[in-house]
């Protein structure tokens, strides 16, 4: 069997996959990789099948060794110039990994979440359908440590046709995001403020949210509680401070601050790749055709 | 009532407003029963529903098959039986005594109180497996604590506001304990994980009486 022995996890390595959709009634997130899109290229890459688990590596800092096989990888996302056995060779390329060559990221200097997919996939056992783990309750396999041996799975039939992908480097210039209005966009005095503000992302953001600096959005009946209701990845919730939360991956199934908008699909790919300090721009989308246009950083 | 009103959520989910929890729960019966292809979750709140939705391709057949439903009568499809859960509770909670102050009530006031009106799994939130319980005897409405504890144990069951509710882990907690329970709320390797979902009815007795 082939294994990958974490030699170290950086700052945070997880084990992430398409997630465990349906069960928020329940209580359950759907968690899943914050930047599915290139979750899912490092998967195509490989010749994985859509539904095999990556590693999601925070702000690089991780190495893994190989053992009982070669086998192809890739690491997509943030640029964190992987190598082997120090030799770098770049991100969205597959390389082929022999036993007991060791695999290491440094940490990127732009974007936050890197991909790392082997050829076969990360086959830690699935909790409830997924090998996701969802950090706000724990659910699914524990954030990687040195010293784990994790196992990968058996590959599928495809090999990989590729050698690599052309994908714009991750920017640090403002990233613009489309937001689609409401549903609570009257509680606030001036739901434009949120189009209008220049956002700082904050450090105290993760999986579960993304926590923006800027002018106190203010609300319209502050000493009013909405009732608790049903959240998604990409809603922008507005704590009583003002200071806005767009919901991740990991986000509360439900809430009781109102939304002032939701963040259209296909963009909140490019929000899990911001750093703490990058401006966001938010800009009305009103026309429900957003998904047409191709995705960007 | 007028019909439900639909919103955009993203384009990936639609809100429906519901005017009350009993309107949630006939909704997300209806719902449930009607399979709408495309629908990834149903997602009951305190005054909505929240559908989500396999992909952004799927809001605008969605909202359309929402309205060929009849969501007005849904309130009589949401009176189908629920399936009931007997929970046995220990009424030894930390707070019993302060709650039966504030309610002006005796302690075993509270707990006849917490017994004898049935309760309605509302909506989940907070952690896996938890339920909001809704409907049970109004009197019960007491805050939260001030102080909110760091540890509160797997299987206290506690008030607040308008809500009972039971832990399903150690966590921090600020509602107010009034006893325990040994039912598992929560258990991932089960084929059903959650114990309560919405809709169902759920029973408090006291342990040891009949």
């Amino acid at each position: 069997m082939i294994t990958l022995e974490v030699l170290d996890p950086g700052p945070l390595a997880v084990v992430e996959d398409l997630g465990r959709p349906g069960l928020a009634h329940v209580g359950v997130t759907p968690s899943g990789a914050a930047d599915r899109r290139s979750h899912a290229l490092a998967n195509r890459l490989v010749a994985n099948p859509e539904d095999r688990a990556t590693v999601e590596i925070t702000l690089g800092g991780f190495r893994a060794r190989i053992h009982g096989g070669t086998v192809e990888v890739v690491v997509t996302g943030a640029d964190a110039t992987p190598a082997v056995d120090g030799i770098p060779f770049g991100v969205n390329s597959v390389r082929r990994l022999l036993p007991g060559q060791a695999l290491s990221l440094a940490t990127p200097a732009t974007g936050l979440r890197s991909y790392l997919a082997v050829r076969g996939g990360i086959d830690v056992p699935a909790v409830l359908g997924s090998r996701s783990y969802d950090t706000l309750s724990g659910i699914g396999p524990p954030p990687l440590r040195t010293g784990d041996r994790i196992p990968v799975g058996a590959p599928g039939r495809g090999h990989p046709r590729l050698d690599g992908a052309p994908v714009a480097p991750i920017g640090t210039a403002a990233l613009e995001v489309r937001v689609t209005p409401g549903p609570r966009d009257d509680w606030f005095v001036d739901p434009d403020a949120l189009v209008h503000t220049r956002w700082v992302t904050s450090e105290r953001s993760d999986r579960v949210g993304i926590r923006l600096a800027g002018a106190p959005l203010r609300q319209r009946w502050p000493e009013r509680q909405l009732p608790s209701e049903g959240a998604a990845r990409g809603a922008i919730q507005v704590p009583p401070g003002g200071q806005p939360v767009i919901l991740g991956p990991d986000h509360p199934v439900t809430g009781g601050y109102p939304v002032i908008g939701v963040v259209v699909d296909a963009d909140t790919d490019a929000l899990a790749q911001l750093r703490p300090g990058r401006v966001v721009r938010l800009r009305w989308c009103r026309t429900g055709i957003a998904a047409a246009r191709p995705p960007y950083w | 009532m007028g019909a439900p009103r639909i919103r955009d959520y993203g384009d990936r989910a639609l809100l429906i407003e519901c005017g009350d929890i009993e309107g949630v729960l006939a909704l997300a019966a209806t719902l449930r029963q009607a399979r709408l292809p495309g629908v990834s979750d149903i997602v009951p709140g305190a005054r909505t529903v929240l559908l989500h939705l396999d992909a952004v391709t799927d809001r605008a057949q969605a909202r359309s098959e929402l309205e060929t439903l009849d969501l007005n009568r849904a309130a009589t499809a949401g009176d189908a039986e629920p399936v009931e859960v007997v929970i046995e509770v220990v009424y030894d909670g930390e707070d019993l005594a302060e709650v039966a102050r504030r309610l002006n009530m005796g302690a075993d006031d509270v707990v006849a109180a917490h017994t004898d009106t049935p309760w309605r799994v509302g909506f989940g939130g907070f952690a896996p497996g938890f339920a909001y319980l809704v409907g049970g005897d109004t009197r019960l409405a007491v805050p939260r604590r001030a102080e909110p504890r760091t540890r509160v144990p797997a299987g206290a069951v506690a008030l607040a506001g308008e809500f009972s509710g039971i832990y399903p882990r150690d966590s921090p907690g600020g509602w107010q304990i009034i006893g325990r329970t040994d039912a598992v709320l929560w258990d991932a390797d089960r084929p059903q994980p959650a114990l309560l979902a919405p809709g169902m009815r759920v029973r408090f007795r006291a342990a040891g009486t009949p």
